[in-house]
């Protein structure tokens, strides 16, 4: 290959950089002439902030946070794309003992069931005195704070009424907790499986069991870089492509770990990071469950941009109050994720890849054949509490949760 | 309000450059500052002081927390926006590149607040600079350290005078284009192979 290309990019040190950090360290953007510089951030706002000021060309960035950026929810913010997911799945809600016991008094499972633990914790707030459970997440456009308050919402209980939730940094998570600052928190890896093992916590549920194959980080691009380097884009999206069959391979979990592990990426235990990758989590009091697809990497088109997830988010946004919904607003989130970019870079390889760029979430019970090139099979897909989500019905959805708010 | 009368919040860890931020913003007037360098119920402390201008180094994990808290404050009728102006790159370039971001009611003028954060970047550039050179002191020591035992190692083992054996040692380095200190290691490093027990 004659032409390289310098990219820098953003990550925050999280389970899920993990095909950015494959990518360097298997070769895999060598091999497409891309000199891959990873620059390690400690929050959402300064990979933000580097991004504006062309300090990296991209990031590893919460699903959500590039389209509240084109909103203009975020500032200084630059126009920015989303050309690729970078998997699915991942988090977990994370309570402490004390929270747990009573959990537990009211019926709570060690199976991370989202349905009976969320209904548990119902009536632990019921009869709750005092001053509300505090729950942490990791930042207002994040698909930490959408899902956590999908759960408890659909639970019955009002994530701003009934509770508080309040930010914090991912590593401080597991200490607040059991210094009892916070009663639970919904974050990503290796925070969960720390504050189980290290911090005397307990998984109440998974992001997979709340929503199944949904999304979560994305690459954030500089929308500018991203028009004057479409050649240097599409190298970097077919090495992540790869790097993401790389990750997927059960036999590369371990050494992934160990990547991971060092001190210039995620700097924790390696110990800390296998059972995300396995799906074997440690859940509280020595107990351990297998939990399907609780991140998954490549398979089930997880690297797929889809707009039916941009436009979830942006629904969110709306239900939760951070902005108002208008025809223009719903315009730019959709245009945010760009399924043309990722499809126009790997269509090359022969990647079966869906033929839709949006799809009904939700409405896939098993696992479904689909895509027009190659074997590609979805989900399941569903919503814990049977939801469905139409990207073509919008409105209706976005009717639907403020009416049952205001109804209860 | 004359600008004096801003109430201005400098979060930093580190509290050097929080105490260089502050002296700054006193010398130029502005007397309500306060500074926070312990991170713990930051939250609380920002809801007290109710603050004009934030300013916060870049690197600060909390800045999530903190942009969170603006988020909810617009509902409670303190509405809070980032940055001096969104549409000021260059002063936000400035800043970034200087690694210190700030935080500035909506509403105030843009001209007030400015100056602030013009202060901000130049002690956050000096604090840097600071650093650097520290560094580069620290550095200096060590291999005038290092010289010396060298000198010392020349001057006993082929009878040289001080002057001599530094002589020496400039001219190997001249000869083979490295710097003096890098000889003097190797010299170190080779004396100290040869014969394990001295320590000179």
């Amino acid at each position: 290959m004659t032409t390289r290309h310098a990219i820098t990019a953003g990550f925050v040190p999280l389970l899920d950089s993990a095909l950015l950090v494959v990518a360097k360290e298997k070769g895999f953007a060598e091999a497409e002439g891309v000199d891959l510089t990873l620059v390690r951030e400690r929050s959402w706002a300064s990979i933000r902030d580097r991004l504006a000021v062309s300090h990296v060309d991209v990031a590893h960035i919460l699903g959500p946070m590039p389209i509240a950026c084109n909103l203009g929810l975020s500032a200084p913010a630059p126009k920015m794309i989303v050309p690729m997911a970078l998997g699915l799945g991942g988090n977990a809600v994370t309570v402490s003992a004390a929270l747990w016991r009573a959990m537990a008094g009211e019926g709570a499972k060690d199976d991370l069931d989202a349905r009976g633990n969320g209904a548990a914790l119902r009536r632990v707030i019921g009869r709750r005195r005092g001053e509300p459970l505090r729950f942490g997440v990791v930042h207002p456009y994040s698909g930490h704070n959408y899902e956590l308050r999908y759960w408890l919402a659909a639970s019955g209980i009002d994530p701003d009424r009934d509770i508080e939730i309040v930010v914090l940094p991912p590593p401080d998570m597991g200490d607040a907790l059991a210094q009892g600052l916070i009663d639970g928190y919904c974050a990503g890896e290796p925070w969960n499986t720390f504050g189980v093992l290290e911090r005397g916590g307990h998984l109440a549920t998974v992001k997979a069991a709340i929503w199944k194959s949904s999304p979560e980080k994305v690459l954030g691009v500089n929308a500018r870089w991203a028009e004057s380097h479409p050649e240097a884009l599409a190298a970097l999206l077919v090495a992540l492509h790869r790097a993401s069959l790389w990750c997927a391979r059960p036999e590369n979990h371990g050494e992934l770990a160990q990547l991971l592990a060092r001190p210039a990426y995620v700097g924790r235990d390696a110990a800390l990071l296998l059972p995300a990758l396995s799906g074997t989590l440690p859940v509280g009091g020595g107990i351990v469950r297998q939990v399907g697809d609780f991140f998954v990497p490549h398979a089930k088109a997880a690297t797929f941009p889809w707009k039916s997830h941009a436009l979830w988010f942006y629904t969110q946004m709306v239900r939760w109050g951070q902005i108002a919904h208008t025809a223009g607003h719903r315009r730019i989130a959709a245009q945010t994720y760009r399924p043309d970019v990722y499809r126009a870079a790997l269509t090359a390889l022969g990647v079966a890849m869906p033929s839709a760029s949006a799809k009904v979430e939700g409405a896939l019970t098993v696992e479904t054949p689909v895509g027009s090139s190659g074997a590609l099979t979805l989900g399941p897909d569903g919503f814990f509490d049977g939801g469905r989500f139409d990207p073509d019905d919008v409105d209706a959805y976005i009717e639907m949760q403020a009416a049952r708010r205001s109804g209860d | 309000m004359k600008p004096s009368e801003l109430n201005v919040l400098v979060i930093d860890e580190n509290r050097i450059r929080a105490a260089i931020i502050e002296e700054g913003l006193r010398g130029a007037g502005y007397d309500r500052v306060t500074v926070i360098d312990e991170m713990h119920g930051l939250a609380r402390r920002i809801a007290e002081l109710n603050p004009d201008v934030i300013v916060i180094d870049l690197e600060n994990p909390n800045r999530d927390m903190l942009e969170s808290i603006f988020q909810l404050s617009r509902a409670v009728q303190r509405p809070i926006a980032m940055f001096v102006d969104k549409s000021d790159e260059a002063s936000i370039e400035a800043a970034v590149e200087a690694g210190v971001s700030a935080y500035i009611v909506d509403g105030l003028r843009q001209e007030r607040v400015r100056p602030i954060l013009k202060m901000a970047i130049s002690r956050f550039n000096a604090f840097s600079r600071l650093n650097r050179e520290l560094e580069e002191t620290r550095g200096e020591l060590e291999n005038r350290k290092v010289i010396d035992r060298a000198k010392g190692l020349l001057m006993r083992s082929r009878g040289l005078s001080e002057e001599e054996a530094y002589a020496l040692l400039r001219r190997t380095a001249m000869n083979q284009n490295r710097k003096i200190a890098e000889i003097a290691q190797s010299l170190v490093t080779a004396a100290s192979l040869l014969d394990p027990g001295a320590k000179e």
